[in-house]
């Protein structure tokens, strides 16, 4: 499998990273490489193999439906990030966290 | 006092020979003296620090302690402890102060333990030389020019060091046992699910686990006692009955008191790859057991090298998942310039993670991207359960498991920061544990010398049964009577 650079940038914005085009292209070697040794894997034959997600056989628990969080709402919005763009405010209001508006 | 065991410094508090507030402030001093070079912890806050330890010698004078009451333990950054600057190695959490414990904390705080501090790591735990860290490298206390090994590697320098009494580390792919080999330390993963993850902060969910670093096995066994236990907002614990692993730890009453255990040899473990100098520690360790009476017996394990391409593909799979909340939003870094809201996001990503965090979120992308599942994810899981297997045969053979811990000992520094696939073959025998959810450990078994004579710790592994810690311990425990390799500490600290 070889890596082009637009795949990078492709697949760093699916991921919500920003990289430069001389980022791209640097860690488009360390990647193929990466990559390189996974297609190790393509030579086993798995036909009939049932996937394994997990290390233990669980079943989902269940749990009365009942509350069991109490509100802390005043102090996880204690840790916000700030604003930004100039400002140094914490980015919530009214118990709400704030960002860039996104419907005009 | 710093080379004592858990168990005599509890003795040692019963009798108010010592207090909590003398020991701790004891370790206080030594990492300010040794940690502005050696790097082991990220966040002190001594006074903090000293007022559980005033607690811990208030409830000793009560009656109330517990085995760990009044011990200073060291805490990987990984785990949320209240109040605490939690970082996880990364500038993404560089001002995060959780606003909880994770399990783990609450239950060594409910133990009376003291939290010495919070230890250095690889970001977000993504590495085997601690070098990711934004908090800098760690130094191997045998050999500064050398890294502990990662991602535990501050925990791990810390227990080497004798920074502080025992500590705690998390392993995905050998985060736990390459450190311990590395610095010359006990450091065991227990079975998957056996100790909470809530609050410990999120690599690879499906491998992820909590275990203790320590000075011997007895000391492990203390420390697990407190950490295993059911929790059901880790939707995967187990609910497995308590245990005392202390339980089966015997003075070998005989010469031969491990007679009627087989061990199991993979030949995977002893191939090409394995530096001739780890060899022959692990083999002179080895004959250590079988005149402890073990039978040695021959295995395979098949798909080991496997381990390492389906790791590569699962970890980053499900570290890219987990590793998507850091967003900017709520908490954690946020760019201090941006556009509009995808802008804000690309951009504190960016910034708040590191080269290695951002190759594996990007690998773990790519392979969970359409058309590409099938081929990669799907059938790494497939890979996953012949890996497993291989133990599964394995066990029908032995009893127990034992072979390297790492296929080197510790590297320089610098060696492989530019060589992913280079770093990653360092976990090629702890890798298939974790994809397999077993528990693992390694403990000190010699040293190898350096090209300039230092020497330089060898770990064994040991690998068990599904639940069977108490018996690891124990054969290691037959092991740490019979040589004192756990006993050797670094000059110059």
């Amino acid at each position: 499998m070889s890596l082009s650079s637009a795949d990078v940038k492709r697949v760093a914005h699916l991921a919500r990273i920003e990289v430069s085009d001389a980022e791209a292209e640097a860690t488009l070697a360390k990647l193929s490489g990466i990559l390189g040794m996974i297609e190790q894997m393509q030579a086993v034959d798995t036909s009939g193999i049932t996937p394994m997600s997990h290390a233990q056989d669980l079943v989902q628990r269940l749990r009365e439906d009942v509350v069991t969080e109490t509100n802390q709402r005043e102090l996880f919005q204690s840790i916000a990030p700030l604003i930004g763009n100039g400002s140094t405010e914490p980015a919530t209001e009214n118990g709400l966290y704030l960002v860039p508006k996104v419907i005009e | 006092m710093i080379n004592r065991s858990l168990k005599q410094l509890a003795t040692m508090l019963a009798n108010k020979q010592i207090s909590s507030v003398e020991i701790t402030s004891e370790y206080l001093k030594r990492i300010a003296q040794h940690n502005p070079e050696i790097n082991a912890f990220i966040t002190l806050n001594p006074e903090k620090t000293l007022a559980q330890a005033a607690a811990a010698d208030q409830r000793i004078a009560q009656g109330n302690a517990e085995p760990l009451t009044g011990i200073p333990l060291a805490q990987k950054d990984i785990f949320c402890a209240k109040g605490w600057r939690t970082t996880c190695g990364s500038k993404m959490l560089e001002n995060f102060i959780a606003p909880y414990d994770a399990g783990v904390i609450e239950r060594f705080d409910a133990a009376g333990a003291v939290n010495l501090g919070k230890t250095n790591m690889d970001e977000f735990a993504m590495g085997s030389s601690n070098e990711t860290s934004y908090f800098g490298k760690v130094q191997n206390p045998w050999d500064r020019a050398r890294v502990p090994g990662g991602s535990s590697g501050g925990a791990a320098a810390a227990v080497a060091a004798r920074l502080c009494a025992a500590a705690t580390g998390t392993d995905t792919g050998g985060s736990i046992r390459q450190p311990a080999s590395l610095c010359g330390f006990s450091g065991l993963k227990p079975t998957y699910g056996l100790v909470s993850r809530y609050g410990m902060i999120a690599f690879a969910s499906s491998l992820d686990q909590a275990g203790p670093m320590a000075k011997s096995c007895e000391d492990m066994a203390l420390m697990l006692n407190v950490m295993a236990g059911f929790d059901s907002r880790d939707s995967t614990s187990l609910e497995h009955e308590k245990e005392d692993y202390t339980r089966k730890l015997k003075d070998n009453s005989s010469d031969k008191p491990l007679a009627g255990l087989k061990v199991g040899l993979p030949k995977e473990y002893f191939a090409e790859g394995l530096d001739g100098a780890v060899a022959k520690v692990v083999n002179d360790a080895i004959d250590q057991y079988r005149k402890l009476g073990a039978e040695i017996v021959d295995i395979s394990l098949p798909n080991t090298m496997l381990s390492i391409p389906v790791y590569y593909v699962l970890a980053p799979a499900e570290a890219s998942s987990n590793l998507s909340r850091y967003d900017g939003v709520r908490y954690g870094h946020r760019a201090s310039q941006y556009d509009d809201l995808m802008d804000m996001y690309c951009k504190s990503r960016a910034e708040g993670f590191g080269a290695e965090v951002k190759r594996r979120i990007l690998i773990g992308t790519y392979v969970l991207s359409a058309g590409y599942y099938d081929a990669y994810y799907l059938k790494a899981q497939q890979i996953r359960r012949l890996i497993a297997q291989d133990f599964t045969e394995a066990f029908k053979q032995c009893d127990i498991i034992m072979g390297p811990a790492a296929p080197s000992t510790a590297f320089n520094a610098g060696e492989k920061v530019d060589d992913p696939v280079s770093m990653y073959l360092q976990d090629i025998y702890t890798i298939a544990v974790n994809l397999a959810g077993l528990p693992g450990m390694s403990i000190p078994a010699g040293f190898a010398s350096s090209d300039d004579g230092k020497p330089l710790p060898v770990g064994l592994q040991i690998i068990g049964n599904y639940f069977d810690e108490a018996r690891m311990l124990s054969v290691g425990h037959a092991y740490q009577q019979v040589t004192d390799w756990h006993t050797r500490m670094p000059e110059g600290v």
